[in-house]
């Protein structure tokens, strides 16, 4: 790993000029556009600008509804964030898009975006993997060295460390995600998705615990246990603030144990906290706490950057580009469940 | 008293138990979660543990002797293995290597047959003390004769070995998956094998998809 490293840091000071990259994010909800720029090993977000689909009250994410909110908003996105920057797609020296993983009709509408600017302004062809790319900046944005990372979102619930080249993971879940948990409880007690503002607001009315099953298997969790006893005691009539609340205390003790146990095995000494449910302060509060115990730092990302964001993928794309990635429109089909242990770490 | 590790869940403290050597193994209280939350989870792990140790030793997978249990404080009193854990000599280059995951394979299909489900296994719950292999740590142990649940907790190790032992990960589990099924049902290795594969596919974004 430390031959690896070496290798990387010599690229980026090899690159002490400027490099700019326009990263188009796709995979669920989220249409989002950001300019990013780097001069040897920093970087400047220069524009970030998004739009969020939001499916009816109840329901979740409709792929072909969300593809075609993405298709009528993409082209006014990414005019905002080159008047941000000030910038034109002259300037930009590569194009990065969500290659996966994600939902297919949502994917295809960045990738065609991506490749028609790729191929009309002759700039690179960046594909980047959404969850490497959650990860990326949230390291960058932290500061953070060699962490452990917590990932969760609505797609993803993972434990990884960078480790031979790739992030590795060290737990996940065995079923749903923690976003997904919690989205959809909210659909079943009528509340729009994402629910996770709301889930934490009314989380924090109530003390009364209820007893919840709780599932961990060696540094897995497994979630939808959890999900059908928590929708059962919706059905009782048990007060939503007390649910809620046993659901989230459940929950985040669970994922806070599988994460104590990957930091004890790997021996880290920085936690760092990624992904859209990053934004909950209790989650936030309890890995903190735990990360005490064990000498650990924790950091976590700004909830600015915490969701889907354009952000992730320019970054991602730059040092991508950096390493060398640039494919051919013929290999830039999207791949729906790309796995962030695939993606070799060239940066 | 002498702390020999924090781990996640414990602390392994090394003391004196009338006159010998002994392991005091505390759950401590972990105020991060709700006391519920805590007290359910470290009472009763505590007590399966201390009950699958004993399990576990009747059908020949060496374990540490249970001395006491005290469930007020969650703690186990037990039999000091000292050896090096199999996560240290991994890495070793040592032949020996190939006969010690071998006797884990065998050691999980012995705790398999008899529907005892580790939970939890990694290399750090293996100790090698005067050229035995014994097996520690049943705190997320629990029985089951479900093929489902003897599959994910081989696929555990799997991931363990694959996420800190890359290069080396899938000789081990040919090692590991022939002192399995030396000792497994015949008639079971193709229904377990075909478990195996769902087990993996079902996780999150697949390889080779």
């Amino acid at each position: 790993m430390s031959k690896l490293l070496e290798i990387s840091i010599e690229k980026k000071e090899d690159s002490e000029t400027r490099l700019v990259c326009l990263g188009i994010e796709s995979t669920a909800h989220t249409f989002g556009v950001s300019i990013v720029e780097s001069k040897g090993r920093t970087f400047n977000i220069l524009s970030d600008a998004k739009e969020i689909y939001r499916p009816e009250e109840g329901k979740g994410i409709h792929p072909r509804e969300a593809s075609k909110h993405h298709a009528q908003k993409a082209s006014s996105i990414i005019l905002r964030v080159l008047n941000e920057s000030g910038l034109s797609l002259v300037d930009v020296d590569a194009i990065a898009f969500s290659q996966g993983p994600g939902l297919g009709p949502c994917l295809r509408i960045g990738a065609v975006v991506a490749r028609t600017l790729s191929a009309y302004y002759q700039k690179p062809l960046i594909p980047v993997n959404h969850a490497v790319a959650h990860i990326e900046l949230a390291k960058i944005l932290t500061g953070a060295i060699d962490p452990l990372v917590l990932l969760v979102s609505g797609g993803h619930t993972v434990i990884v460390a960078l480790s031979f080249g790739r992030w590795r993971i060290l737990g996940e879940t065995l079923d749903i995600t923690i976003g997904q948990l919690i989205d959809q409880f909210g659909r079943e007690a009528g509340y729009s998705s994402p629910f996770g503002r709301e889930f934490e607001q009314i989380s924090c009315k109530s003390t009364n615990y209820i007893d919840l099953p709780y599932t961990v298997k060696g540094n897995d969790v497994s979630f939808s246990g959890l999900l059908t006893a928590a929708k059962k005691l919706l059905k009782e009539g048990i007060a939503i603030e007390d649910i809620c609340f046993s659901l989230q205390e459940t929950s985040f003790a669970m994922l806070v144990e599988s994460v104590e146990r990957a930091l004890s095995f790997t021996e880290k000494k920085e936690l760092l906290l990624a992904g859209g449910v990053a934004a909950n302060k209790t989650l936030q509060n309890m890995l903190k706490s735990m990360c005490q115990i064990h000498d650990s730092g924790f950091l976590s990302i700004q909830r600015e950057y915490s969701g889907d964001c354009g952000a992730q993928i320019a970054l991602n794309g730059l040092q991508l580009f950096k390493g060398g990635m640039n494919i051919d429109i013929s290999n830039s089909s999207v791949r729906q469940s790309w796995r962030l242990d695939e993606v070799d770490v060239i940066w | 008293m002498r702390i020999l590790k924090k781990g996640a869940e414990a602390s392994i403290i090394l003391g004196d138990w009338f006159g010998e050597d002994a392991i005091f193994k505390v759950r401590e209280l972990k105020s991060y979660r709700q006391s519920n939350i805590d007290t359910k989870i470290r009472v009763f792990r505590t007590l399966h543990e201390a009950s699958f140790l004993t399990e576990a030793k009747k059908i020949g997978v060496i374990t540490p002797l249970v001395y006491f249990v005290d469930r007020q404080k969650a703690e186990i009193v037990m039999q000091f293995v000292n050896g090096l854990r199999l996560k240290d000599i991994v890495n070793a280059s040592d032949t020996s290597i190939s006969k010690w995951f071998e006797e884990v394979g065998r050691y999980v299909a012995r705790l398999h047959e008899a529907n005892i489900i580790h939970g939890d296994i990694t290399t750090s719950n293996f100790l090698i003390s005067e050229d035995k292999l014994s097996m520690i740590d049943f705190g997320l142990s629990f029985y089951s004769n479900k093929i489902e649940d003897k599959a994910v907790d081989i696929h555990l190790l799997r991931t363990v070995l694959q996420s800190a032992n890359t290069d080396l990960s899938s000789k081990l589990m040919d090692h590991v998956f022939r002192g399995y099924f030396e000792l497994s049902n015949r008639n079971k290795v193709n229904d377990f094998l075909k478990r195996l594969k769902i087990v993996e596919r079902r996780g999150r974004y697949k390889f080779n998809e």
